[in-house]
């Protein structure tokens, strides 16, 4: 993308003002060198979003951005209902909730080495990866409307973690607002034997070697030390958010001139929050959220067992659960005014910065655990939220690498084979179901993560604390 | 991403097509439901070679959608459905079509991770190059990058 195309403002943000249908403006965090590899469909897309009714401040992109479904990925848009907002089924995407969480392990990577082998093996046998896998649960359709009301607090009432989890979530584990009546029948059945399931794809669950300290306070508070492993899950609501993004998707195009709705693109699709669709959209997609925060939470008690098993009396103690694809009703102050805005994140992580009442009490004075997901082979890097966060992207901050090269480029380019040895010779071991699907999630396919989180960090979006190296990945 | 079998009918013929994140699929036929039906072969293909997956089960799909396009995503979700709730892969289909309305047999069977080696799964078709219409020999050509 031309960087031309935008005002700079500083080294890593960047403005385009209103033109057209805009109402307000587009504004990207990133240094020159991302903007320039990003795909031309980042303008498109951010500035198509800045039409959208009520949109509050700006559309923001995220310095992961890429080319998404309507709105780019690394996308951030906020919404106010009086003055007729908008939700977007495509503002929060298809994997409603994907998201990380990271656990430690509370070992040393030398006590790690010797078993490593083991518990790659391991964790890919007990924990189900790839296309067609079944989780450990079967729901009845009661248990499923739980599941979808509570979230990961139903998991915990059914042994998977323990309360002391819930604390860490999101949402204290539990999304209000859920209604699983407007979840329907295809999406539950697409959910029924899913849960407790990575998906394939970009979801992984790897231990990582924390390498690199930057910040010793929030590395401290987040009990987060050098050669210490953790364990990192990546995945979503499964079946059953793919289905609910789907069918509101089209009711949204179908309903959009009736609402008076014009829309740049079907796929920004959307309906006025105060309207019966959208109120039905939101009751969904909540659900959703508490399928994915639930999804992770029995992903975790399956991981707490590969451990407990191979090294007994290793507790995993949850250290943050995030989710990247979600729209939520927050408070935030706009010209001096707070207002509950309807914040859509597509691709980019919510970073609260310190005093924020949502965080937990024991982060509450140093903000928020920010996790970004690497790539197979390259880092990951937790952050922690600013007080300039909150002035930037309505405290918001990226969500990884982002793909750099389409999955036919990367198979031309690498083999699943060569590439699970090259990285077995690094000490990393890559456990999947297929070859193929390696190749197309090779470390080279994406951006680089690191600019990616320097642009965040310069741009006071999150505050780099931990670097974090791969040691096993299971790949979905 | 297998190539493209030789049906014996150049006329019929799907394709993918790159897209940054997820991948495009493309049927090409004489008609309408022929363009449908080879889009669907081109998912299949998308997760594993449709050569593999022996056409052993008939599964009856329906969908209705106010346009050509949107029937087109309804067509390739309602697969997706069914290939996630049965665990199955289909590589027959038969597509009619009347006015809004979409009927359908799929034919697959279950998974075999061995025999079919599946890369990805398809999570959702979607809105983007979205595209149902005439080719320049007069043929039909039906697309749309899938979300995976």
């Amino acid at each position: 993308m031309n960087p031309a195309l935008f005002k700079q403002v500083s080294e890593v943000e960047w403005r385009v003002k209103p033109f057209g249908k805009m109402r307000v403006p587009a504004v990207i965090y990133a240094d020159q060198a991302l903007i320039r590899d990003m795909d031309d469909k980042v303008f498109e897309q951010l500035t198509n979003v800045a039409t959208l009714p009520g949109i509050v401040q700006a559309a923001y992109a995220m310095p992961d951005a890429h080319w998404g479904y309507g709105f780019p990925i690394g996308g951030v848009a906020a919404f106010d209902a009086d003055e007729g907002g908008v939700v977007s089924a495509g503002g929060v995407g298809f994997d409603i909730s994907c998201g990380v969480r990271t656990l430690h392990t509370g070992l040393r990577s030398a006590d790690i080495l010797p078993l490593k082998e083991r518990l790659a093996d391991r964790l890919f046998a007990h924990i189900p990866a790839g296309l067609g896998s079944t989780g450990p649960l079967r729901l009845s359709p009661h248990e499923m409307d739980a599941m979808l009301r509570c979230g990961a607090r139903w998991a915990v009432e059914h042994g998977y973690g323990s309360e002391a989890d819930l604390d860490r979530i999101e949402e204290h584990g539990c999304m209000a607002g859920a209604e699983p009546g407007q979840v329907s029948e295809q999406a539950k059945r697409r959910q029924r034997d899913e849960i407790g399931t990575l998906g394939s794809g970009n979801h992984y669950l790897e231990l990582q070697e924390i390498v690199e300290i930057y910040d010793t306070k929030a590395a401290d508070r987040f009990r987060l030390r050098q050669d210490e492993v953790v364990v990192s899950i990546h995945c979503g609501s499964r079946g059953l958010g793919h289905q609910i993004g789907s069918e509101f998707l089209k009711q949204m195009v179908i309903a959009a001139p009736g609402h008076g709705i014009e829309l740049p693109d079907r796929e920004l699709a959307c309906a006025p929050i105060q309207s019966a669709l959208g109120q039905a959209y939101l009751g969904a997609m909540r659900a959703a959220v508490n399928c994915a925060l639930a999804n992770r939470q029995v992903i975790t008690h399956l991981a707490r067992q590969v451990f407990s098993d191979i090294v007994p009396g290793t507790r995993l103690d949850l250290i943050y659960d995030v989710s990247h694809n979600t729209c939520k009703q927050e408070p935030h102050t706009v010209d001096g005014r707070t207002r509950r805005l309807y914040v859509h994140r597509k691709g980019a992580t919510r970073a609260f910065g310190p005093g924020h009442p949502a965080l937990p009490g024991d982060l509450r004075d140093i903000g928020q655990p920010v996790l970004i997901g690497g790539s197979m082979g390259t880092a990951s890097y937790i952050l922690v939220g600013t007080e300039t966060g909150a002035t930037r992207a309505f405290s918001s901050a990226c969500h990884g690498a982002g793909r750099a090269m389409s999955r036919h480029q990367a198979t031309r380019q690498w083999h699943g084979r060569a590439l699970v040895d090259e990285l077995a010779s690094r000490g990393i071991l890559i456990r999947s179901p297929s070859l193929r699907g390696v190749a197309e999630e090779a470390p080279g396919a994406y951006k680089d993560v690191s600019a990616v989180v320097e642009a965040a960090d310069r741009a006071g979006l999150a505050r780099k604390v931990a670097r974090l190296k791969p040691l096993v990945c299971i790949k979905g | 991403m297998f190539q493209a079998a030789d049906a014996g009918n150049e006329d019929e013929y799907w394709t993918h097509f790159p897209h940054q994140a997820d991948m495009g699929v493309r049927g090409v036929g004489p008609t309408r439901e022929a363009a449908f039906e080879q889009a669907a072969l081109a998912m299949t293909a998308v997760i594993a070679d449709p050569a593999r997956v022996a056409p052993d089960t008939a599964v009856a799909i329906c969908c209705e959608a106010p346009d050509d396009e949107l029937l087109l995503v309804d067509w390739l979700n309602a697969l997706i459905l069914e290939m996630a709730a049965r665990h199955m892969l289909f590589s027959r289909f038969e597509v009619s079509l009347d006015g809004p309305r979409l009927s359908a047999t799929a034919w697959g069977e279950p998974i075999d991770l061995d025999r079919h080696q599946p890369a990805v799964e398809v999570k959702g078709a979607t809105y983007t190059e979205l595209k149902v219409g005439r080719t320049a020999s007069g043929g039909w050509q039906a697309q749309c990058v899938v979300d995976v």
